[in-house]
């Protein structure tokens, strides 16, 4: 029988460190790609989930199972996740001003490209959106921007989210309300254009 | 109800967490307004879009870098359980030196017993030598007549005052 989260936790608490290599296994693809999104930079997303990492395995001696451990976990990384992102605000402002923004900036399709080959104006109009998007999920608040991510990529319920980002559900409810009601005012140009359809009308007959 | 409260509760609704009355009450709203209906198929569409988004896989020394450094964590823990014994040993020697310097510290006061007053009494012979070896303390009359030179003489070599020389003359 496979032992839950809060258990491989107090088994690291009571010096089992294997137990740690599981959770490491376990939750550093999610993390990665939670940070990932939300300070969009590759090799920061990395820092930052080591450093999440670093903070439970130094908080194990005091870890006690309150809540779920997702809840913990996340709640971590949303603050480390927070912090970094508005400690390097004026940075990125001043890059910004110095440099145009390339395609190459945001990271769009790092490394794994898709199994299935695709025709080169596939690639680059799925290459487009992609960049599309990010950018108008990584121009929310930042708050905004944490709830969305929770919500739609990690599928955490209203409760643990809410308990992530510290506050109520009904103003969890009204923050991801006001983040999707901006994602719609940004991507509603390119809802009813999936990629594919859109590379089949352009292709010359 | 209306458009207001709906569209607070299009995000449950399209992500099936709405309890089974309020999401008729919701389906009873959608099927009469056409904006309502549209926002929600726009939601839906924002929502298949961010799926779009393809996943990213920590790179290769990901664990490996997470181990080493929650091994350098335990290695500074292991020295800072020394670190407080360091400190409280240097707290201590220091204590000790201090007690020391204070105990041979030289004291200013001069009532208290050690080899100064004797120092201070051998400068003022020295001064007192120098003083008497001068021509104009030969004039014995010069002498009685400066009080602050008669402060200088010891009670030894101190002439008798006027009063015991009267008396002596009398006695005579």
């Amino acid at each position: 029988m496979s032992r839950t989260d809060v258990q491989l936790m107090l088994d690291v608490k009571a010096g089992d460190d294997s137990s740690f290599d599981f959770l490491l296994v376990k939750y550093r693809s999610p993390l990665v790609n939670f940070l990932y999104r939300m300070v969009r930079d590759r090799a920061t997303a990395e820092d930052l989930a080591q450093d999440v990492f670093l903070r439970v395995y130094r908080a194990r001696k005091h870890y006690t199972p309150s809540a779920k451990f997702t809840t913990w976990l996340f709640r971590i990384a949303t603050n480390v996740a927070l912090n970094s992102v508005r400690d390097n605000r004026h940075q990125r402002m001043e890059v910004s001003l110095d440099a145009p923004v390339s395609a190459e900036d945001e990271d769009p399709m790092p490394r794994d490209l898709p199994a299935r080959e695709k025709r080169i104006d596939e690639q680059l109009l799925e290459r487009d959106r992609v960049v599309f998007i990010q950018r108008a999920i990584g121009s929310l608040p930042e708050k905004q921007r944490a709830a969305v991510l929770l919500h739609k990529y990690e599928e955490m319920d209203y409760a643990e989210i809410a308990k992530i980002l510290d506050c109520t559900e009904a103003a969890l409810k009204s923050l991801l309300f006001r983040a999707y009601e901006n994602l719609r005012g940004q991507l509603a140009p390119l809802v009813n254009q999936p990629a594919a359809q859109r590379a089949v009308e352009g292709r010359p007959s | 109800m209306k458009c207001q409260e709906v569209s607070k509760e299009l995000i449950p609704y399209i992500d099936r967490r709405l309890d089974s009355a309020t999401r008729s009450q919701v389906e009873r709203h959608l099927a009469d307004c056409a904006a309502c209906r549209l926002r929600a198929e726009e939601f839906r569409g924002v929502w298949s879009m961010m799926e779009e988004l393809p996943a990213i896989e920590p790179s290769f020394g990901f664990d490996a870098h997470v181990r080493q450094r929650v091994a350098a964590q335990l290695q500074r823990g292991w020295f800072l359980w020394f670190a407080p014994q360091a400190r409280l040993a240097f707290s201590a020697v220091l204590l000790i030196a201090l007690t020391v310097w204070i105990a041979n510290r030289p004291a200013n006061n001069p009532a208290s017993v050690g080899p100064e007053p004797s120092a201070a009494a051998t400068s003022s012979e020295q001064d007192f030598n120098a003083i008497k070896n001068l021509g104009v303390l030969e004039n014995y009359d010069v002498v009685t007549k400066m009080d602050a030179l008669s402060e200088l003489v010891p009670a030894s070599v101190q002439p008798p005052n006027q009063s015991d020389r009267d008396q002596t003359e009398s006695n005579d």
